[in-house]
């Protein structure tokens, strides 16, 4: 039986909206970017609070599998965060356990701790081999608006965008769309060119902006910076879904 | 015997020879597994019929909620002249027949009690003839006051208190579903015959009562179904023959429902499962070329129209227990027959279809027969108008069929009953919450601080004890249980001798198979409260009279609806402990005793009369509705919350087990093709695991606030959600149960 425990913030049973189907979703706790509108701040520390647990590998795997029953149609495992590739080990685990089960696997990523360098970069391609799907949230094409939302680079993250194409790995581009902030036709342009060089995506996904996880700064005590801005219109957000041809890819979910 | 003309091109034999409806079905459906592309929309008639009865239904609720009401005229089958939506537009209406002369009127029911409905008349304004109330009173005796001399001081102390609630002691029990698809298919003559068949076979030779009674009881079905043909014949139409055609089959079918609702003003009255058994007469139409796919719709949208306009004369108590007007003139589709082919035809989705092509309404109220091998095309289509309309239930035809065979009906709420071969003595509901706090108290009401159950022993600790608490607990139950059933007794002796239901008898088995439904109000309370004593510390508070009215609760512990089964396996414990209870006791008319865990909207009412409880739920608060986990204590999600529900055995509780779900349309996919999608899986994955009932309500909190604030914004008039058990127009709820509505968890995970 294994020994690596991954930290767990808390698990949703029925999660509609990341992946094909109905998914089990584990919030992983920790995540080093720091974004502006992130609507699980609560996610982001790195030991979390008294309502994150260590589970292992097994155990959150069985508490997934007694909703098996609602997979039909891709449903499956989502572990989306915090960000799961910052705890590889336990997620490796996972989803080896997951496939001998059967059970389709997704990460919801936003790239941040990827390189190509060791020992991360086996360990990825090794967990690629267990993992169906990839949610690959490209937040800002220009590194600069990028830095501005995050605080990070996205060079490393676009050169995982690349390998998991060079690989053929499945993947669903989500950008976020925040007026102001990720919302420039010049940049969505760019974010669409970029997205034509992959041979991999399936699905491109503008989700827009909401508010809803606000009150999670408050109670967190940060402050939270994007307290003027509404959420995008009705036509800003088809005039992303229209300049990264969001209706075009084809998707088997 | 020589095939009637009536018939021709059917199929088999043994229900030529007997009344045998399902024998018919089975030998001459045609299964339908294409898609929705097919269907009609509504035709001129329908828009210009449903558009004055809109009309109509916006003057009653500018009225006060009723429209008009007979004051002089006492309710039967051949009471009224012919009713038509609008007189100038007769002739658009293809299925004739309302329950008075005027559309939305209602009309006057003594039978039950003439208290009852008087108070229903002076309440909206409206004076009943004194005469009646002479007859009555002084010459008739009713339903009502049957019961109530015969009432024993101690069954008057439970109704007081509460503790057994909602008994049909004021009200019709319902619940009885005629055939009424026989009228359809033999012509009445036929059915009398039957029926004097068994009246001249009836009783052997020997005079005991139970035979006086069947005698008695089968004569007056023999007149019901002569008044039948009259009341048909006043709209022009002769049925005494079997129908010839498409229309003539819904239309005669119509007129045994309407028979129905013209007698009895019962708290459900569901016309049954018809769209099958309708399919093959349309069909045969369609094949010969005497109706259009336009022409049929146009019948199915004006059967419809016309459930949609059942209405009964209700007293505040009433409305108060069952708020928004409801009848539960339940409709039952879909299903798979025990042969394993689908029992899904093109009629299944021309109901479904009314929704759209009238708009979302509370009546009928639709039930999807849901199995796994249904069409996915179908469980799509359900599903879709689930998401547009809010206005559909699931139940699952896996557990269901099995016990009451492939030609049930839902005759209430949720509840199965077999077509023409059973009916149901309704038994409202049990207040186990009430029951733990008798069981604490010993038998004082922490309420109104009466002695109302058995002085036991009460607990005098400070800290509630696990073992202690279930030990007093069951005995509690079983005197519960026990003054229940006596009560029940008595009531359905009374309404069986002073307002039995002729017309709905007369299409159902001389031979009848009677199920005793009796009901848990409460059960989510009490299960995390018992769960709350042995996995935290309950500390008792007393009051001056030493009676507990409240608690202080120290730690955690598992409750019911996260799918953890130390909290689910206490729910399954008191599910199986309460029927074990209850078939201890004697049953009128040696029916079988069954249970349900559903409240519809009395759970408001209930929790008035309840008090503090261990679980931290406070006095006075609404309880959860049905098999419901308690508000605010699903902390896993949805199907977390199903699974926990999903372990209640259905063969327990086979009066059923309700669950009403609300999701966020955001969190069941980004657009309508995912929301579809994922609606069918999550139905496909609770059903899996042997659930029963699921109501699905798709919207937002932001939209109940909003129509709460302003319900006179025009897209608000017919905003239907589900409610446990069936559908009401959320504007008609009163705003305490609008409030109980918000208050409920609404799965909203993005």
């Amino acid at each position: 039986m294994s020994e690596i425990k991954g930290r767990i913030h808390s698990t949703e049973s029925f999660g509609a909206a990341d992946g094909p189907g109905v998914r089990f979703i584990v919030f992983v706790q920790g995540c080093r970017m720091r974004c502006r509108y992130c609507h699980n701040p609560d996610t982001w520390s790195m030991e979390g609070d008294g309502t994150t647990v260590e589970l292992t590998p097994d155990e959150v795997l069985s508490k997934a599998l007694r909703y098996k029953s609602y997979w039909k149609n891709g449903g499956g495992i989502t572990v989306s965060g915090g960000e799961p590739l910052l705890q590889i080990d336990f997620l490796l685990e996972l989803f080896k356990q997951a496939k001998a089960e059967g059970v389709s696997t997704c990460i919801d990523t936003a790239g941040n701790p990827f390189t190509r360098e060791e020992p991360f970069f086996s360990k990825f391609q090794e967990l690629m081999k267990y993992t169906d799907l990839l949610l690959l949230d490209l937040k800002e094409i220009n590194p600069e608006r990028h830095k501005n939302i995050t605080g990070f680079d996205n060079a490393n993250i676009l050169d995982m965008a690349q390998y998991l194409s060079e690989i053929g790995k499945p993947v669903w581009i989500r950008h976020v769309l925040v007026p102001d902030l990720s919302d420039f036709d010049e940049d969505l342009d760019k974010l669409n060119e970029f997205i034509k060089t992959l041979k991999n995506v399936e699905k491109v996904e503008v989700l827009p902006y909401h508010t809803l996880g606000k009150f999670k700064w408050e109670n967190l005590g940060i402050k939270y910076t994007l307290e003027d801005t509404n959420p995008p219109s009705a036509e800003r957000i088809d005039n992303a879904n229209k300049r990264l041809c969001a209706g075009k890819y084809a998707c088997k979910g | 015997m020589a095939m009637l003309e009536q018939w021709k091109g059917f199929k088999g034999k043994i229900w030529q020879e007997e009344i045998n409806t399902r024998d018919f079905i089975q030998n001459n459906y045609t299964p339908y597994d294409g898609d929705e592309s097919f269907l009609a929309g509504p035709a001129d008639s329908t828009n210009k019929l449903w558009g004055k009865v809109q009309q109509l239904q916006k003057e009653e609720r500018a009225k006060g909620g009723v429209l008009d009401m007979d004051t002089h005229i006492v309710s039967g089958i051949t009471s009224h002249e012919p009713g038509y939506i609008d007189p100038e537009m007769k002739d658009l209406e293809k299925i004739v027949g309302l329950q008075t002369d005027k559309p939305l009127k209602r009309a006057f029911m003594p039978y039950g009690g003439i208290k009852m409905a008087e108070e229903a008349c002076t309440t909206y304004g409206y004076t009943p003839d004194p005469e009646l109330h002479k007859i009555f009173t002084e010459y008739h005796k009713t339903h009502n006051q049957g019961v109530f001399d015969a009432y024993t001081p101690e069954m008057r102390a439970v109704r007081k208190n509460k503790i057994i609630t909602g008994l049909p002691d004021t009200y019709g029990r319902g619940r009885i579903v005629g055939d009424y698809r026989r009228i359809a298919l033999y012509g009445i003559d036929r059915l009398v015959e039957a029926k004097q068949d068994d009246l001249a076979n009836c009783g052997n030779g020997k005079m005991r009562d139970s035979v006086i009674r069947q005698r008695e009881e089968l004569a007056d079905q023999i007149r019901a179904l002569k008044q039948m043909k009259v009341m048909a014949a006043s709209y022009g139409c002769d049925i005494s023959k079997p129908a010839a055609n498409a229309r003539e089959a819904v239309q005669w079918t119509y007129f045994g429902y309407l028979a129905a609702i013209k007698t009895q003003n019962g708290a459900a009255m569901s016309i049954g499962r018809i769209s099958t058994f309708l399919d093959i007469y349309i069909k045969r139409d369609l094949d010969n070329g005497t109706l259009t796919e336009a022409e049929a719709q146009e019948l199915i949208d004006h059967l419809v129209l016309k459930l949609r306009m059942v209405k009964f004369a209700r007293i505040p108590s009433y409305n108060e227990l069952f708020s928004g007007d409801p009848v539960w003139a339940t409709l039952s589709i879909g299903g798979k027959g025990q042969d394993g082919r689908s029992m899904v035809t093109k009629n299944d989705f021309r109901f479904l279809h009314t929704l759209e092509n009238m708009g979302p309404s509370p009546e009928p109220n639709m039930t999807v027969l849901y199995c796994d091998k249904l069409p996915d095309t179908f469980k799509r289509y359900a599903a879709a108008i689930s998401v547009r309309t809010s206005s559909v239930q699931y139940e699952n035809d896996d557990v269901m069929r099995p016990v009451w065979g492939d030609d049930y009906s839902i005759c209430c709420c949720v509840s199965a009953t077999q077509t023409g071969k059973e009916m149901q003595f309704f038994g409202a509901r049990a207040n186990l919450a009430k029951c733990l706090m008798y069981a604490i108290n010993g038998g004082i009401d922490a309420k109104t601080k009466a002695q109302v159950g058995p002085a036991y022993r009460p607990i005098t600790s400070e800290y509630l004890d696990y073992d202690e608490v279930m030990q007093k607990y069951d005995a509690m139950m079983t005197w519960l249980a026990s003054i229940y059933v006596h009560t029940l007794n008595l009531i359905h002796y009374m309404h069986d001798k002073y307002n039995y239901e002729a017309a709905e008898m007369a299409l159902i088995d001389t031979n009848v198979r009677r199920t005793f439904a009796t009901g848990i109000a409460g059960f989510s309370h009490v299960v995390d409260s018992l769960s709350a004593i042995k996995y935290a510390k309950v500390k008792c508070i007393r009051d001056e009279d030493g009676i507990v009215t409240d608690f202080e609760i120290e730690g955690d512990f598992p409750r019911y609806g996260n799918d953890d089964d130390r909290a689910d396996d206490i729910a399954v414990w008191l599910l199986g402990t309460f029927l074990k209870k209850l078939k201890q006791c004697h049953t009128y008319r040696d029916s079988e005793a069954t249970t349900s865990i559903l409240t519809i909207t009395s759970n408001v009412v209930y929790g008035k009369a309840t008090s503090a409880l261990p679980d931290g739920r406070k006095a006075g608060e609404p309880l959860s509705p049905g098999a419901n986990p308690c508000y605010g204590a699903e902390k896993n999600g949805l199907l977390a919350s199903l699974n926990s529900v999903a372990k209640l055995p259905y063969e327990w509780a086979l009066d059923g087990i309700s669950n009403t779900q609300t999701i966020n349309p955001d969190a069941l996919g980004h657009n309508e093709e995912e929301r579809v999608t994922n609606l069918v899986n999550v139905l496909d994955g609770y059903f899996d695991k042997g659930a029963h009932h699921l109501n699905v309500n798709v919207f937002g909190k932001e939209k109940l606030i909003d129509a709460m604030e302003h319900p006179e914004k025009e897209e608000y008039a017919n905003f239907t959600i589900r409610v446990s058990g069936y559908a009401v127009k959320f504007i008609d709820l009163t705003r305490e149960q609008q409030l109980d509505v918000i208050a409920r968890t609404c799965h909203d995970h993005m």
